[in-house]
């Protein structure tokens, strides 16, 4: 009834209002489609400027390429590992502590909740930091990026409001009544009420740790250990490919329409490589988009 | 008597604790991992005031005051490295309601299988790592084959070395960071605005207000302490240009506009291994971005009665 009441002023915004949000649907979705389009096209025509609406001339090349880099492969079989063993630290660390600070009756849960948020707002920097892992023996080892940043505060404070609000009090006091134990509160109750909480963090830790390329920059330097955001760094901001080709073809005395043939195959393949490296985020995405919404939402409601 | 009473509380609050020690046992693993990874490098920012030598430690080092923070406010570059990045977070703060903005159009929306799909397309490239990003920046705006000049070329201009220009580096900085994060930054106003209450909105229009009119009445007024919340956390961080995005995009020709705090930290203590020096500018740079936050959080509590504590 009263959206009838809609005047043409109303209607006039409503499109105006649908044609900017589409215009920015365009800008959001066209430099990853024209990523998907450049990788499989004619590396020339993606060079010269001729594509941008559809494939040219196209071509599984630049993949070829891709697929033959060994240490693309070592490192995204790294970042897998990094990824899997990381995140299940990163749940041992912060679900248990999330669920003891939801508890009221905590005593010193004042000073204890203090301790945790303080690293939030100060921290020893860089270096004091750096000094500290190499006096613990942690650079440049297996389990480095598996070990650091094991706990993120805010995914902690996040878990905590989920405790506090979403699995009632009563149920606890039951259990304590029939006997169970803090311990067993916490792993036969509390923790297969988490599963929508676990999902999420889950989730976030594992894009931090697929995504991170900080943490091995400053405390990795052997060369097998490295994950995958630091090749695609070497390859796609430092050229490093493009660079060793040219010397491979110096010493093999290639003409130069092979030799520039080969430079554009490069520049194509860092699409490809973009796209290759981003699939399984965006591929998952769409599927688990609610999960990472509702941690969202989760961690507005402790305002 | 009082603190006989005192006493008889302590001893019964400690009776208590050690009745829920299970809980203290499931806390250990994150206090020793915080005391390890954060707590120890705190003290160990002492370094900012010595001259340290690794063989030494830090308490075997020489103690010289405010030398490294004198050091860096006598530096040649240091009112360039700090307009850089006063530069750089000032711009993107400027740009701070584009989220607001976007989370509000598509409020608005009536369609919602568009609405879905508008929200599923701008959270997207959210996922996309900093590496990817900056790539993918230095692809599209690369002078010889970028998609940028080659449109340019196209509309007969000029092609332009955006990559290694200083006058470029802010707006491609601050751009694509919005690019990637201005509609995963909408979720927390649309949670928001889900919460207005929709008796308000009946009642506005009953009275005759328009669509626009009931925007800036009844919806803006209503996540306007979600908006300065979040504009505090923001101003708060006016000094921390994050590091990765500003050293990836970084190349010597564009140093000049690309040099901040957090990329000269990791420059001078981990390139140059001057520890003492690079410790003592991160933590000139901890302490501003603490009083920022307090003074934003004291005024905004003064102005709208909202803060952060």
């Amino acid at each position: 009834m009263a959206l009838k009441r809609e005047t043409r002023a109303d209607r006039t915004f409503g499109v105006i209002n649908a044609v900017l949000l589409t215009l920015i649907v365009v800008v959001e979705l066209y430099p990853l489609y024209f990523t998907v389009i450049a990788s499989i096209s004619d590396p020339y025509a993606v060079v010269k400027g001729k594509v941008f609406l559809t494939p040219v001339g196209f071509t599984w090349d630049a993949y070829k390429y891709v697929f033959s880099e060994s240490r693309i492969w070592r490192g995204y079989r790294n970042t897998l590992l990094y990824t899997v063993f990381g995140t299940s630290w990163n749940l041992l660390l912060t679900i248990p502590t999330a669920y003891v600070l939801s508890k009221k009756d905590l005593v010193g849960r004042g000073w204890i909740t203090t301790f945790f948020l303080v690293p939030m707002y100060f921290g020893g920097g860089l270096i004091p930091t750096y000094l500290q892992v190499r006096s613990l023996n942690l650079i440049d080892k297996p389990w480095t990026l598996v070990v650091l940043g094991g706990l993120s505060i805010y995914n902690m404070v996040v878990a905590r409001v989920y405790y506090q609000s979403s699995i009632p009090g009563e149920i606890y006091e039951s259990a304590r009544i029939d006997g169970a134990n803090d311990f067993k509160q916490f792993f036969r109750i509390a923790l297969p009420l988490s599963a929508p909480i676990l999902a999420v963090m889950a989730l976030y830790y594992a894009v931090g740790h697929w995504n991170d390329y900080f943490t091995a920059l400053i405390y990795i330097s052997n060369s097998r250990l490295q994950p995958l955001q630091i090749e695609l760094r070497n390859i796609l901001l430092m050229n490093q490919t493009a660079v060793t080709q040219i010397e491979d073809m110096l010493e093999e005395d290639i003409d130069m329409a092979e030799l520039a043939r080969r430079a554009y195959i490069a520049e194509a393949m860092k699409y490809s490589l973009i796209f290759i490296s981003s699939a399984p985020m965006l591929i998952a995405y769409p599927f688990v988009q609610k999960y990472f919404v509702k941690g969202m939402m989760i961690g507005s409601l402790k305002g | 008597m009082n603190t006989v009473a005192k006493g008889r509380r302590r001893s019964h609050s400690l009776r208590k604790a050690l009745g829920m020690w299970q809980l203290y046992v499931l806390l250990l693993p994150a206090v020793v991992y915080l005391i390890l990874f954060n707590y120890v490098p705190m003290y160990g920012v002492q370094i900012a005031f010595r001259d340290f030598r690794a063989s030494r430690g830090i308490l075997g080092s020489k103690w010289v005051g405010l030398k490294y923070f004198i050091k860096f406010v006598t530096y040649p570059n240091f009112w360039k490295i700090i307009r850089n990045t006063v530069t750089l977070s000032a711009y993107g703060l400027a740009l701070f309601p584009l989220a607001l903005i976007l989370a509000m159009m598509l409020n608005e929306v009536g369609n919602l299988r568009f609405k879905k799909f508008a929200q599923m397309v701008t959270y997207a490239p959210h996922f996309i790592s900093t590496v990817v990003l900056c790539s993918m920046v230095a692809l599209f705006f690369g002078r010889a084959s970028g998609l940028v000049n080659n449109v340019r070329e196209l509309l007969g201009y000029e092609r332009f070395a955006y990559m290694e220009s200083t006058a470029a580096f802010k707006h491609l900085y601050v751009w694509s960071g919005k690019w990637q994060n201005t509609g995963w930054n909408t979720i927390i106003y649309m949670s928001a605005l889900a919460g207005v209450s929709t008796e308000l909105i009946e009642a506005a229009r009953i009275d005759g207000a328009n669509r626009v009119q009931i925007i800036w009445h009844v919806n803006l007024p209503a996540i306007l302490p979600t908006v300065v919340i979040l504009l505090i956390m923001n101003c708060g961080s006016i000094l921390s240009i994050g590091f990765e995005k500003v050293y990836l995009l970084q190349n010597s020709l564009n140093l000049d506009a690309s040099q901040v705090i957090s990329t000269y930290v990791y420059d001078i203590g981990l390139q140059s291994g001057q520890y003492s020096y690079s410790s003592a500018i991160g933590l000139f740079n901890t302490v501003i971005n603490i009083m920022f936050v307090m003074t934003v959080n004291t005024i905004s509590k003064k102005i709208t009665d909202v803060g952060l504590w």
